[in-house]
């Protein structure tokens, strides 16, 4: 019971009553009164698929089916899997838009303030005044492109809420395989249609060819 | 799943991805990986070539490499110890090689972008097999491009002049210089090129950091990747993001040089006066860097095996975008010989008459031409496209004749300008020869150590471009077995 192997190839998780599981350092220690203490809290299932197409149309399964905090885990990204998991397109863009406004505003003040008001360089026959602003327009494009660059890495950053360098999911030997040629759904244990007994099975009937509880760090 | 039950005809008629519609007869679309390679194999070979030992020739083209960057760095302090004067440019040609080799070398840094950006855009899936190389070619053309006009200022120390910071004497920039509007493209190209480049590699890295064993070098890679764990609620953002660069990128790689040009064009100097240069430079730019790109990547497929994944079509195409540039870059050169002739102003045509007739540096001239514009149109023949040495061949043309084409702009144009009572000869010294070898080496040996730590193709986009990557793909779900 509390021994589960991890690595096995269809795991079902154990079923104690209590809603933790132990973890590999509960089952190293081979049982006993202290491993309850150290059991680790599940993080939820990972369920394995043989191919692009089947995850793809298990993702629509799982959308159907109205899971809510689950994710579909690939080597790269597959096409038509945001329609396919109920997701909208991504807020990016927006975001993008301001970033390149800001630093067109920045252009605009750093060339144009300082040439018109704060120290007028007056050369080539240009007027100090704004109606040389011809002359301002390959600074506020280079700025432009500048400041949407850096919001397209931190608005990557910050809606992905990377970096995040551990994360139950890495506990598995299995998953690793994502980044190869795997591909996986996870449904968290928060989500509201969980339930330890129904959920692997209903990852099984759509297709999955192993399904696998992971569990969080030790904490 | 589907084609449990299928017979094996069925399979096999499933299996094309690219199937033209009942009645039409195509011709087969030909395949961006060959021999059917699996994912797990694309991952294998390409971390391979990080995971394994170095061959021989890894070494031997290192060590050199790494000794003509130290070559760089001893002619650069002994440039500042002694003096600018120990270059050769003076009055009237002030900008000499060294601009040159500005020129030249930023030009070269065009091509990754480009491959990285436009094609993007255009949906060229082909640039997936060579895109993370050329950015990273871009990145170490423009290191080596910036050092040049950084020590060429005479006084690099003050080089800190250029940043839009009002200097010691509370002087701001002048933002109507296009030198300064330089120093913004160059330094957000490069800037923007290593965003795109590294949020390109962080799936990738996610794969090496998969594999290693625990210890510091699954750290470093961990920490690289930022914990990425393919998620396609990451995915969905991601793409955005890389659409989005992209899409900024284009623009951005068309300005660098067009601003690079407005460094001569809006000059009043015979020669570099004319509206043709923007287009003229972009266009030269992406000749010379796709000439730099298959010059490395030539023997580097060669080197790790990589020939089912940079196919004899990439080459193809590379050598089609050659000839399309070159024979832009020819229209130009001749259009300026026209212009000049036309336009009927006498120091203009006075200037090309000594840029291609009886000036000093004609041998220059026809170098330019032969390399540019007549090599390049072996490529029109698909038997020229096809043999690796005939490309090579080519590229190294075009990799000479680009530099003595900015060579020609620069320096023919400048000794010989309005009085001949300010004419003058310019030629290099060997502090400045030893300094241009001395960049081909930084550049070399930093390729050469990105190809040792880095994954030199793009894994997850080669992954994205297999057929069985389509999520509607019926094909035989046994391949995966034929490759382990």
């Amino acid at each position: 019971m509390a021994g589960t192997d991890t690595m096995g190839k269809e795991m079902v998780p154990p079923d104690d009553g209590a809603d933790r599981v132990s973890g590999a350092i509960a089952s190293r220690l081979g049982g006993g009164g202290r491993e309850r203490t150290r059991a680790h809290r599940p993080y939820g299932h990972i369920a394995e698929f043989d191919s692009a197409r089947a995850v793809y149309e298990a993702a629509k399964k799982m959308r159907d089916a109205g899971f809510k905090k689950w994710d579909v885990h690939s080597p790269y990204p597959i096409h038509g899997m945001d329609e396919a998991m109920g997701l909208g397109k991504s807020i990016l863009s927006w975001l993008v838009f301001f970033g390149g406004a800001f630093g067109f505003f920045i252009a605009v003040v750093l060339a144009g303030f300082t040439q018109v008001s704060l120290y007028p360089t007056i050369v080539q026959a240009k007027p100090a005044n704004w109606n040389t602003i011809p002359a301002f327009f390959p600074i506020m494009f280079e700025l432009t492109v500048l400041f949407s660059a850096f919001t397209v890495l931190t608005g990557i950053l910050l809606l992905n809420q990377l970096p995040r360098f551990n994360h139950p999911l890495f506990n598995s030997e299995r998953f690793s395989r994502f980044s190869d040629d795997g591909f996986f759904i996870s449904v968290e244990v928060t989500d509201p249609l969980y339930s330890k007994e129904a959920t692997p099975e209903f990852l099984e009937s759509i297709g999955a060819t192993a399904v696998e509880l992971v569990a969080h760090d030790d904490d | 799943m589907a084609n449990g039950t299928t017979t094996a005809d069925a399979t096999v008629e499933a299996s094309g991805i690219h199937s033209d519609p009942p009645g039409v007869q195509g011709v087969p679309r030909e395949p961006l990986v060959l021999n059917g390679r699996s994912m797990h194999w694309v991952t294998e070979r390409i971390c391979g070539i990080i995971e394994n030992r170095q061959p021989l020739l890894w070494w031997v083209l290192f060590l050199p490499s790494a000794a003509l960057a130290g070559l760089l760095a001893f002619m650069l302090v002994y440039l500042v110890s002694t003096g600018i004067g120990i270059w050769g440019n003076n009055q009237p040609v002030a900008w000499g090689w060294a601009i040159t080799n500005f020129v030249f070398w930023i030009g070269i840094g065009h091509a990754g972008t480009l491959i990285s950006a436009i094609l993007f855009l255009l949906r060229q899936r082909w640039r997936t097999s060579i895109n993370r190389a050329a950015e990273a070619m871009t990145l170490f053309a423009v290191m080596c491009a910036g050092i040049f006009p950084v020590f060429h200022v005479g006084r690099f120390w003050m080089a800190w002049f250029l940043a839009p910071i009002p200097n010691a004497n509370a002087i701001w920039q002048n933002f109507k210089s296009p030198l300064l509007w330089d120093v913004f493209a160059v330094s957000t190209y490069f800037t923007v090129s290593v965003i795109f480049w590294y949020l390109g590699l962080v799936p990738d890295l996610a794969t090496i950091r998969d594999r290693c064993k625990p210890g510091i070098k699954k750290i470093l890679y961990g920490i690289f990747a930022l914990g990425w764990r393919g998620a396609n609620r990451h995915w969905r953002h991601y793409e955005m993001g890389y659409l989005l660069l992209a899409a900024l990128s284009t623009p951005l790689v068309l300005s660098v040089h067009s601003v690079v040009s407005f460094d001569f064009a809006t000059s009043v100097v015979p020669g570099w006066h004319t509206t043709i240069f923007p287009p003229y430079f972009v266009a030269g730019a992406i000749f010379g860097g796709f000439a730099m790109v298959l010059t490395l990547m030539i023997p580097a497929r060669r080197i790790y095996g990589l020939q089912d994944l940079i196919t004899a079509k990439h080459i193809d195409n590379m050598a089609k975008v050659i000839v399309l540039t070159g024979s832009i870059v020819g229209y130009a050169y001749l259009m300026e010989l026209f212009v000049a002739w036309y336009g009927g102003n006498k120091f203009e045509s006075g200037a090309f008459a000594m840029r291609v007739l009886n000036g000093p540096y004609t041998s220059y001239y026809w170098t330019m031409m032969f390399c540019n514009v007549v090599a390049p149109q072996a490529f029109w023949f698909r038997w020229c496209r096809h043999n690796l040495w005939v490309v090579m061949a080519v590229c190294m043309c075009v990799n000479a004749g680009m530099w003595y084409e900015r060579f020609v702009i620069i320096v023919t144009t400048l000794a010989r300008d309005f009085l001949p009572g300010q004419w003058g000869y310019y030629s290099p010294t060997w502090v400045e020869k030893a300094t241009f070898l001395g960049t081909f080496g930084l550049f070399l040996m930093l390729f050469l150590l990105f190809m040792r730590f880095l994954p030199v193709i793009a894994i997850a986009e080669v992954k994205g471009v297999l057929p069985e990557a389509d999520p509607h793909y019926e094909g035989d779900k046994k391949k995966k077995d034929q490759n382990k």
